[in-house]
């Protein structure tokens, strides 16, 4: 009789966060979360102002210095996953006047494929063009970026990101300031990518329309409150929690913190 | 992007400047030996690039204005433009630390010296930045005049040394092109070739970390890096161009003509292309205009050129210029006023159901309630522009077939969007007119097509009047041969 052959491990999950903290200017702005996003899932991050929504994702990418813990993509550490990883950023971070095409900036996203010395190729064009017409900018392509409205710049981004052709997706608030119909063009797509089996992270911060949007919540302040099934998390005892509460000793401690000087991790 | 044409441009340029280099040299001559001869005399000189002195002036003055402008383009995109101001004036303490270690006017001591200033300066800038609550701006003034105020202070203290007196120490503060050796222009060269190569090579890296410095280090770009290297780069080329600007006015070498660019161009890669080329003719410029004034400092000069060459920019520069816009928007208004002209020709025809294809000028001038001079005028400027043609003896105009087409689209576009506003935006037909008189200058054809789609191929505006399709003077019955108006519409 033959040992059973023990199962091959599962595969490591998209995002793994295991007890990271950021500080900013010394004040801790996230503590000690953890995290384990399963494959294949639409991921809401919805939690009052400043409860460290866009450093978490931020962190992840390692946009933002992480003052402890960890972060694995999967299952290996950042430096080596960047390839994997598609960003969305806020709309107001970046230029709007910068002389570039919305070409310019879809091709942006094949820049982490593109190896050092190299130039966008014939097929990186074709790439950058066919995600323009996926979110209905063709038209634009060699338009200057300034003068689009605000869905519109939301759409060039969201062309960026798809260019990336990454399986990680981390967006920060992509349906902030944007008008209707691209909000539901948005939806439309990130259901598209989750059906494709990527794995989708979305700063959100409109409480009623996070329920149908996403398939899990991520409820945070500060630290992390809950984590969960949207039917499970997207409770009245919960979201209070997150923003009644207002975890005022939390944020007390943290100024503290500052103040003091004292080590964080 | 398309990076090759630029490309081709600067390296052009670059091997314009080295064939100055190449050219047969003779020993250069000293500084005292040029100043002296009349205007007429001077500008000969220079022109012909006789003498080695001029030769050497000219070539440093280009290069530097090439390696200025294109990362100053970088400093302006970025918003960084005062980071340079702070920069070039925090390189002087090391000028002067440069001349007194070596105790000459030794290019490479002060290079090596400026460089290590001004870095120092961007350190102190970005550690008041960290430590402190105070913002860049007032990090920057801070650094800015109290590096400049010791390299001041130095700058004046070699001048009381012996070896310092007759050094040229002075000429740093504003800038001397005259005053570049074969070694000088050998450090300029090397600096300039360096920030050429690394925008070309690094493009792609630079324009993301300046566009979206987050979204590059997500990519795992070294965002810090690049930002250093680049910083570096500058430190380089600001000192590299000290001889001949002078610490006080080289900031706006970096800023003027990458601004003057900014101006004229939508896409990184092109304004790179018009900053370096901006950069280098203000250099030239700058340089020939001091040759002629017997030595007046060089970099008043050169950014009096730059500044020109901004000038001209603002003013004329293709979509953002001042002149331009007035011009365009001149351009359209008479465009405009033909159209209408053209329109009413068709109005008087249809009026009289198509009979007789001529509209004489009293017509026109009736049903414009105008003077017959300005319905000639009109009348004149449609045979100017190819759409009608005039018959002095009937003292009529007639429309050209290009003529009739436009005057049918016109009242088409006209007609539609009337419809358009009263059927699918429901407002009263006596508040549409006044709209489509404006629309229906602007109206393309994708549009046209897609109104007609959506009204269903109606013939008939709310006022109850035919909507013309593109053959409706042919189909509005037979055509007179004549070209006289009916009776009792002629003059």
């Amino acid at each position: 009789m033959t040992p059973p052959t023990p199962a091959p491990p599962p595969p490591p999950p998209p995002l793994e966060i295991h007890d990271l903290t950021v500080t900013y200017h010394r004040r801790p702005v996230l503590w000690g979360v953890d995290l384990a996003v399963p494959a294949g899932k639409l991921v809401g991050i919805i939690g009052p102002n400043g409860a460290g929504k866009s450093t978490l994702i931020k962190a992840c990418m390692g946009v933002v210095p992480i003052a402890g813990g960890w972060v694995r993509i999967f299952g290996s550490p950042l430096s080596r996953a960047h390839r994997r990883v598609g960003y969305v950023p806020q709309r107001e971070s970046v230029d709007w006047d910068f002389p570039v095409s919305v070409m310019d900036v879809v091709l942006m996203g094949r820049y982490g494929k593109i190896g050092l010395f190299r130039r966008p190729s014939r097929a990186d064009r074709d790439i950058a063009r066919a995600c323009l017409e996926k979110v209905g900018m063709l038209p634009y392509a060699n338009r200057q970026i300034a003068n689009l409205s605000g869905g519109q710049q939301q759409r060039v981004f969201l062309a960026r990101a798809l260019a990336q052709e990454s399986d990680l997706y981390f967006m920060d608030e992509p349906f902030a300031g944007v008008d209707a119909a691209t909000e539901a063009a948005i939806v439309t797509l990130l259901h598209e990518l989750r059906d494709r089996g990527c794995t989708i992270l979305v700063v959100h911060h409109d409480l009623p329309t996070a329920r149908n949007y996403f398939d899990m919540l991520l409820l945070l302040n500060l630290r992390r409150v809950a984590f969960g099934p949207t039917d499970e998390v997207f409770t009245y005892e919960l979201l209070q929690k997150t923003y009644g509460g207002r975890l005022t000793i939390l944020s007390e401690v943290a100024e503290a913190v500052r103040q003091h000087g004292a080590p964080i991790p | 992007m398309k990076p090759r044409q630029p490309t081709a441009l600067l390296a052009f340029a670059l091997l314009v400047v080295f064939a100055v280099l190449l050219a047969p040299a003779a020993e250069a001559a000293k500084i005292g030996e040029l100043t002296g001869n009349s205007v007429r005399d001077q500008a000969l000189r220079f022109l012909t690039l006789r003498d080695p002195a001029v030769r050497y002036a000219l070539a440093g003055s280009m290069l530097l204005g090439i390696s200025c402008g294109l990362l100053g383009a970088f400093l302006v995109v970025r918003r960084l433009a005062l980071v340079g101001d702070a920069l070039s004036h925090a390189v002087l303490p090391g000028v002067a630390a440069g001349f007194l270690w070596s105790q000459t006017k030794d290019p490479f001591a002060i290079f090596v010296g400026a460089v290590i200033a001004g870095l120092l300066g961007t350190l102190v800038v970005e550690g008041i930045k960290q430590t402190t609550r105070l913002k860049e701006d007032a990090a920057l003034g801070l650094v800015l005049a109290g590096f400049y105020a010791v390299g001041i202070c130095m700058v004046t203290m070699i001048q009381r040394l012996p070896t310092g007196a007759k050094s040229g120490i002075d000429k740093f503060l504003f800038g001397q092109a005259a005053a570049i050796g074969p070694r000088d222009l050998q450090l300029m060269a090397v600096v300039a070739v360096l920030a050429t190569a690394t925008v070309l090579v690094f493009y792609k890296e630079l324009l993301v970390a300046s566009f979206d410095a987050a979204f590059a280090r997500s990519i795992g770009y070294p965002v810090r890096v690049i930002h250093y290297s680049l910083m570096l780069l500058l430190a380089f080329s600001v000192v590299s161009a000290l001889q001949a600007v002078g610490v006080v006015l080289v900031s706006a070498m970096l800023i003027t003509p990458a601004a003057a660019a900014y101006l004229l161009t939508d896409r990184m890669h092109r304004m790179l292309l018009y900053a370096a080329v901006i950069g280098l003719v203000s250099g030239a410029l700058g340089c020939f205009l001091s040759f002629l004034g017997s030595n007046l400092p060089t970099g008043p000069l050169m950014v009096l050129s730059g500044s020109a060459l901004f000038t001209a920019a603002f003013l004329f520069a293709s979509r953002h210029g001042v002149v331009t816009r007035w011009w365009n928007h001149r351009s359209s208004a008479s465009r405009v006023r033909r159209e209408n002209t053209l329109k009413t020709v068709y109005r008087i025809l249809e009026d009289r159901k198509f009979h007789g294809e001529g509209v004489s000028l009293r017509e026109l001038a009736e049903r414009r309630r105008e003077t017959i001079e300005d319905a000639n005028r009109q009348a004149r400027d449609l045979v100017r522009h190819g759409l009608a043609t005039f018959h002095p003896a009937d003292l009529c105009v007639l429309l050209t077939p290009v003529g009739r087409q436009r005057a049918i689209e016109l009242v088409r576009n006209h007609r539609l969007w009337e419809l358009y506003l009263t059927h699918a935006a429901h407002i009263p037909a006596d508040h549409v007119h006044e709209d489509a008189e404006r629309i229906e200058h602007v109206l393309g054809e994708d549009v046209v097509r897609e109104l007609e789609r959506r009204l269903n191929y109606a013939d008939t505006d709310p006022h109850g009047r035919p909507i013309p399709t593109p053959n409706a003077i042919q189909a509005a019955g037979p055509v007179e041969t004549t070209r006289r108006p009916p009776p009792g519409y002629g003059l």
